[in-house]
Order: structure tokens, then C-alpha cells, then sequence
């Protein structure tokens, strides 16, 4: 099968497969591993420093437990890869970027171009997360302060 | 009352331009139905029995009239000259045409409105005491609170795919005008000991099939704090909500089944981790909202007397207006319940003199209520009877707050594809057995909640009489409970027994009403009465 990879890191990609959740709490010394909805994303947390890639599995769009694995994931300092796999859809771009996602292997191949259209649907955001971006409450009350 | 900033219009103009997209690529073929629907969801746009229906945002219910004047202009231009005020406070279009939303969402993006989440598993549209801000007993304004967490909600990345829709509420009084505790999340805005100003969370409550009423799960959350704890609330439900049963998805069922002590648990952990992430958005935020809602500017020194001699205007009277906080003005609710009419409907030239009202008599604001009427929340005692003669002539005059004609009434077969019954030729049918103003004056209080089908957007469980269309072998069949209520003494109504056809519930309805006046005692409402005696002599008489 062919699998369109779409990816936002300077970085190589890592060619380590990627051993499951079980497989890595009994081996723990894989460099890339995946992990499904159902998951405690938390458990990894202690080996975050030899991950290099984390695949999240979305078996489907619907299931959104993925966007909170990803940015507790981010939250606790995780820089290797994120990698959103499966049932991953142009819509959800850009909510998935939001929260840390930052290369897509959707199973219906999405093309680069309408990848970079959907990342730039929103001009700016309400919410602090965890891609960096300023939320709107930080730019209001920047631009009071310098007038 | 709030107005967008360029940053709030550029938001609600990507989503137009986003969904225009969506819509040509629907239209196109590229995207399938399956595909589609989710995207049409997120912008409030179902497909019904007959026609695509539009539900449009109303954030905490506040409208300006200028809002209210293009949602009637709506009505004419794109559906057949009406609309729908739902128990959301929300406002649906039912005649909608697929290729015209673009527009339709354009054009409400021009006053500040939009239909974003206001369907889907997503945190919904935030309602609110439909008197906040005009109410003799609230300690603040609650929409600002309510605008942050508009806000916070809005395309929040984490929470759009969650096990179930989600609902807040939020209220700032100890008289519950929202049936605050039936909401996914209900806050009360409180103060402490110190005097300071916090959220009090309740955290599970809902209607449906399972209602339940939700339990406080923190008693107060400095105000400074309330996104997090949203943040939190939200996290824990995203990742172990049930998603295996869509019945069994909405947060009351998780922790129904954990409880509430081991959901706050993992709630107060997430939350101690949240709160070092510098997520919620300053006091000087909170302040830019809150000057928004400061008080328009009243009139001192107004006169309070009214003159009663029109003795039609003083039942309605009576009946529709409520204590303001500040002297020479009334809280006037505008009945949208006509005998024999449709609950919650409006044509577009009533949402045009409502508006023009609220312009000239109300401070430019309306308010929607969840139980489909709308508020003039600042009126002038002195300018009572004008106002009341105009709404007569449009008729909207309409004396019935509250009582047993005020039914809640949810679109049911007539309209939507999930109900078993028709929910509004049985509203039609109660308000025209007790047309007679001085028998529903003399039953006094009565909520009257209808809903099509177990969904219970018409909030039967809430009804101190309720009504649940159900199907029996293929014909409507409806189920009568009692005892329900949504305000601050919050409780679940009980089944009376076997259903009944349509005209056979109007029947029943009818006999619970003769034992209450038969059993009542001094000043008791047809709820008190019930409360008192219980269920059997009801029962008798109805089945007897
Ligand atoms: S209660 Fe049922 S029938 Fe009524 S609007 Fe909701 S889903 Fe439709």
C-alpha cells in the first residue's frame, strides 16, 4: 500500500518500526511506537527522551482520543515526531497540528498543497495549546500594551 | 452586550469561507454524504424529514435587535418566513436550501452571528439566565464568564471530536432560570468567604434517555481558573468518555459508572498539571469582556406607578414581567406560546417589531429563553402599556407566562427524523382545552415540557407535567409524568403508567389538573401538590 507521508519536521525521518503500545511496555527500548485510542498516552511519559517518533492511531475520524494523547504527549516536553496514522482527514488538519501533531500518514493520500491550505484556515486562535502559536486573549492584551 | 473585535470577525469569516468550501465540494461530488456530514454538523446543519434545517447560534441567548432584525429578514429571504426559538436558545431555520448556507452564514457573519457548533460532538452553544444582567437576584453578570468559555470552545482543537455533544451552562443566581444542573457542565458563578468571585461546577448532568441531575464537583474555581477547570473537565471526558455505545456517551454516564469522587480526583490532577501550563486568559481579558455587559445606561428617578385600568393589560401584566434591579424598569418576557400556535415560533415580521421594540424600549437587547419565549430585558414602567399594545397587535400579546399554555414543545415528527411523535399538534391541542386565561390563571404555575422522542429536547423529564412520544407498534403513543423541574430545586419527573393516544394525554392532563385543584392547599403550586400527596391519587384518577 502506498502511504503518503506528509511531514513538518526539520529532522530525518525515522525508518524504525513502530512496536505497539504492549510491545513496548515489555521490551521499553523501541525508538518508535504506536499508540491506539485507547491507550494511556501517560505511560510513556518516562521514556519520552528515547522515543523519536510516536504514531497515534485514528482508526476513526470520530474518535478524537488522539488529540488529547497527542498534546499531553507535547505538554510533557515530547519532541520527537508525532505522527497521526489512519482515518486522518484534510478537515482535521489543522486541529491535529494544533495539538502536536507534526507529520500525517492518512490513509487516503492528501495532497501537499491542500495540506498547507487547511493548516492556514484559521488566521489566528482562541486557545492556547501547544504549537507556539499566540492565542487572541495574549494578542489583545499585547496590542493594549504597546498601543 | 459583547461585540466582535477584528479578531472575532476573522474567525467567524474563515469559517464562512471554510464552509463554502465544504459546500462546493459537496455539491461537486468530491465529497461523499458520509464525508459531508460531519462538516455540515460542525455548522449546524442537519438533514430533516423534509428539507436541510439551520440551527444558528444564539450565545447565552443575548441578542441585539439589529441580530434580531436580520434573522427575521433570513426567514423571508432563504425559508418560508418563520422561525424556530429552541429550549437551546438557539434559533432553527427549517426550510433550508443546501447551496444557499454559504450565504445564509455570510449574512449572518455581518451582524456577529454564526452557527458554528452548534451540532456535533462538539461543546455547544453556552446558554445562560435569560435575565442576567436585568435580574433583582443575581450577585454578577454571568455572559461574560459565558463569553470566555465562548471563546475557549470555539474550533478548540482538542475537543471536536469528542464521545458525545456538550453542553454548559452558566448562571449567576440562586434561582436557576437555565436548568443549569441538567447541563453537561453547569456552572454557578459564586462568591467565597473572602468575597471573591468563582465557579461552582456541577459536572454531569443531562436529559435523554438516562437523565440525571449533575453533582457539584468543585465548589469554587477562582474565576481566573475557570478555563482550566474546563480544560480538565473536558480532558478526563475526552479520553474515558464511553464511545462504544453512543447512548452511553455523554459525560453523565462516565461518571455515573467511576463516580464523582474518582472523576474529581482525576479532574483535580489534570487540573494541578493544567495550571502550569499558563493557558487562561487574563484578568484583563475578563475585564475587556466585562465592560461590555455594564449596564446600559438607566434613568434615574423614574416614575413606578403603572396605570391597570385596561384590565387585559393588567393580566399580562401580571403574568409577563418580573422585578428589574434597578428602579422604574421590569423584566417583560414576550410570549411566543399564542393559543392553538406553534411553541417557539416566530414569522419574520415578529422578529422585526421585536427587534424595533428592543431598539426603542429595551436598551437595543433581547433575550431567547430555553423555554422558547423571548425578553425585552430593560423596559421602562412608564412605557409598559405602549409596548404591550404593539405586541397585542402582532400577536404577541399573549398573558401566559409560566402557565399551563407556556409549553415547551420540541419540533417532534412534524419536522425532525428522530421522533416517534409529533410534539406540537399536542401542544396545539393542551393550549386550545385550556384557552380559558382564568382557568390557567387559577392552576397557576404549570410547565408543561413535550418532547418527540427520548432525546428529550423538549425537556419532559423537566416538566412538572411531561410528555414522551414513544412509538407503539407503529402508531404515536405518548407517556404523561409528573414532578419534573429544572429550576433551583431541580428534580426528575416520574411516569404516571401506560401512554396514551394524542387526545388521550390531553384528557389525563386534564384530570391531574382537577385533582390538583381539588387537593391543593393554600398557595400551592400543581409541583407543590404533587410533591405532597405523590403519584396514586393521580393515578387513580386517571386510570381509575
Ligand atoms: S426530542 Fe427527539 S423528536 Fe424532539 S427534536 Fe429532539 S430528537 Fe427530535
Amino acid at each position: 500500500m502506498v502511504e503518503t507521508l506528509l511531514r513538518y519536521r526539520g529532522d530525518e525521518a525515522s525508518a524504525a518500526p513502530a512496536v505497539s503500545f504492549a510491545a513496548f511496555a515489555d521490551a521499553g527500548n523501541a525508538a518508535a511506537v504506536r499508540i491506539e485510542p485507547g491507550d494511556d498516552a501517560r505511560a510513556l511519559l518516562p521514556h519520552l527522551s528515547q522515543l523519536a517518533r510516536i504514531d497515534i492511531a485514528f482508526p476513526s475520524f470520530g474518535d478524537g482520543r488522539g488529540y488529547s494523547a497527542a498534546r499531553i504527549l507535547r505538554e510533557n516536553g515530547y519532541t520527537g515526531e508525532l505522527r497521526a496514522v489512519g482515518d486522518v482527514l484534510i478537515d482535521q488538519l489543522s486541529h491535529m497540528r494544533r495539538c502536536g501533531f507534526d507529520a500525517f500518514a492518512p490513509d487516503r493520500p492528501i495532497s501537499a498543497d491542500a495540506a498547507a491550505k487547511a493548516f492556514a484556515t484559521w488566521p489566528e486562535v482562541y486557545q492556547k495549546t501547544v504549537d507556539g502559536r499566540t492565542p487572541i486573549w495574549a494578542l489583545r492584551h499585547r496590542e493594549t500594551d504597546h498601543g | 452586550m459583547y461585540q466582535y473585535d477584528h479578531y472575532d470577525q476573522a474567525m467567524v469569516d474563515a469559517r464562512v469561507a471554510e464552509f463554502r468550501g465544504q459546500v462546493e465540494r459537496r455539491l461537486s461530488g468530491e465529497l461523499t454524504e458520509d464525508q459531508f456530514k460531519p462538516l455540515r454538523l460542525k455548522n449546524g446543519l442537519y438533514l430533516q424529514l423534509h428539507a436541510y434545517m439551520l440551527r444558528v447560534a444564539i450565545p447565552y441567548g443575548t441578542l441585539s435587535s439589529r441580530q434580531m432584525r436580520l434573522l427575521g429578514d433570513i426567514a423571508d429571504k432563504y425559508d418560508r418566513g418563520y422561525g424556530h426559538f429552541t429550549t437551546r436558545q438557539n434559533l432553527q431555520y427549517n426550510w433550508i436550501k443546501l447551496e444557499q448556507t454559504p450565504d445564509i452564514l455570510a449574512d449572518l457573519a455581518t451582524v456577529e452571528m454564526h452557527a458554528i457548533q452548534t451540532s456535533g460532538n462538539c461543546i455547544r452553544n453556552i446558554s445562560s439566565d435569560q435575565y442576567a444582567g436585568a435580574a433583582a437576584d443575581e450577585l454578577v453578570d454571568p455572559r461574560p464568564y459565558a463569553e470566555l468559555l465562548r471563546q475557549w470552545s470555539s474550533f478548540h482543537p482538542e475537543f471536536d471530536y469528542l464521545p458525545r455533544k456538550f453542553k454548559f451552562a452558566v448562571i449567576a443566581s440562586e434561582t436557576d432560570r437555565a436548568a443549569m444542573r441538567l447541563h453537561d457542565i453547569g456552572i454557578q458563578i459564586v462568591a467565597n468567604a473572602a468575597g471573591e468571585i468563582g465557579a461552582k461546577f456541577h459536572v454531569g448532568g443531562g436529559m435523554g434517555r438516562t437523565p440525571m441531575i449533575a453533582p457539584v464537583i468543585r465548589e469554587f474555581v477562582p474565576a481566573l481558573q475557570m478555563i482550566s477547570y474546563a480544560e480538565a473537565c473536558l480532558r478526563v471526558y475526552n479520553r474515558y468518555g464511553r464511545r462504544d455505545n453512543k447512548y452511553k456517551a455523554r459525560i453523565k454516564i462516565l461518571i455515573h459508572e467511576i463516580g464523582a469522587d474518582e472523576y474529581r480526583r482525576q479532574v483535580e490532577e489534570e487540573f494541578a498539571h493544567i495550571l502550569t501550563l499558563g493557558l487562561e486568559p487574563p484578568a484583563a481579558e475578563l475585564a475587556r469582556i466585562q465592560s461590555f455587559f455594564a449596564d446600559p445606561s438607566f434613568e434615574a428617578e423614574l416614575p413606578e406607578a403603572i396605570d391597570r385600568s385596561d384590565p387585559d393589560f393588567a393580566v399580562w401584566l401580571d403574568q409577563n414581567t418580573v422585578a428589574h434591579k434597578h428602579p422604574g424598569y421590569t423584566v417583560v418576557t414576550i410570549s411566543l406560546k399564542p393559543i392553538g400556535g406553534i411553541p417557539g415560533d416566530a414569522s419574520a415580521d415578529q422578529m422585526r417589531l421585536m427587534a424595533d421594540l428592543a431598539r426603542d424600549y429595551s436598551f437595543d437587547e433581547l433575550r431567547v429563553t430555553h423555554t422558547q419565549n423571548i425578553v425585552l430585558p430593560h423596559v421602562k414602567k412608564a412605557d409598559l402599556y405602549a409596548l404591550w399594545q404593539m405586541l397585542e397587535g402582532a400577536g404577541l400579546g399573549s398573558a401566559n407566562l409560566d402557565l399551563i399554555s407556556d409549553i415547551i414543545a420540541c419540533p417532534g415528527l412534524d419536522y425532525c427524523s428522530l421522533a416517534n411523535a409529533r410534539s406540537i399538534p399536542l401542544a396545539q391541542k393542551i393550549s386550545a382545552r385550556f384557552a380559558d386565561m382564568d382557568r390557567q390563571r387559577d392552576l397557576g404555575e404549570l410547565k408543561v415540557k413535550i418532547s418527540g422522542c427520548i432525546n428529550a429536547c423538549g425537556h419532559h423529564h423537566a416538566g412538572h407535567i411531561g410528555i414522551l412520544g414513544v412509538d407503539r407498534k407503529g402508531t404515536e403513543n405518548y407517556q404523561l409524568s409528573f414532578g419534573g423541574s429544572e429550576a433551583a430545586d431541580t428534580s426528575l419527573a416520574q411516569i404516571t403508567g401506560p401512554g396514551f393516544s394524542e387526545d388521550g394525554v390531553v384528557d389525563a392532563l386534564e384530570k391531574a389538573t382537577e385533582v390538583y385543584l381539588a387537593q391543593r392547599s393554600d398557595g400551592e403550586r400543581f409541583l407543590d401538590t404533587y410533591r405532597r400527596i405523590g403519584m396514586a391519587p393521580f393515578k387513580e384518577a386517571i386510570y381509575g
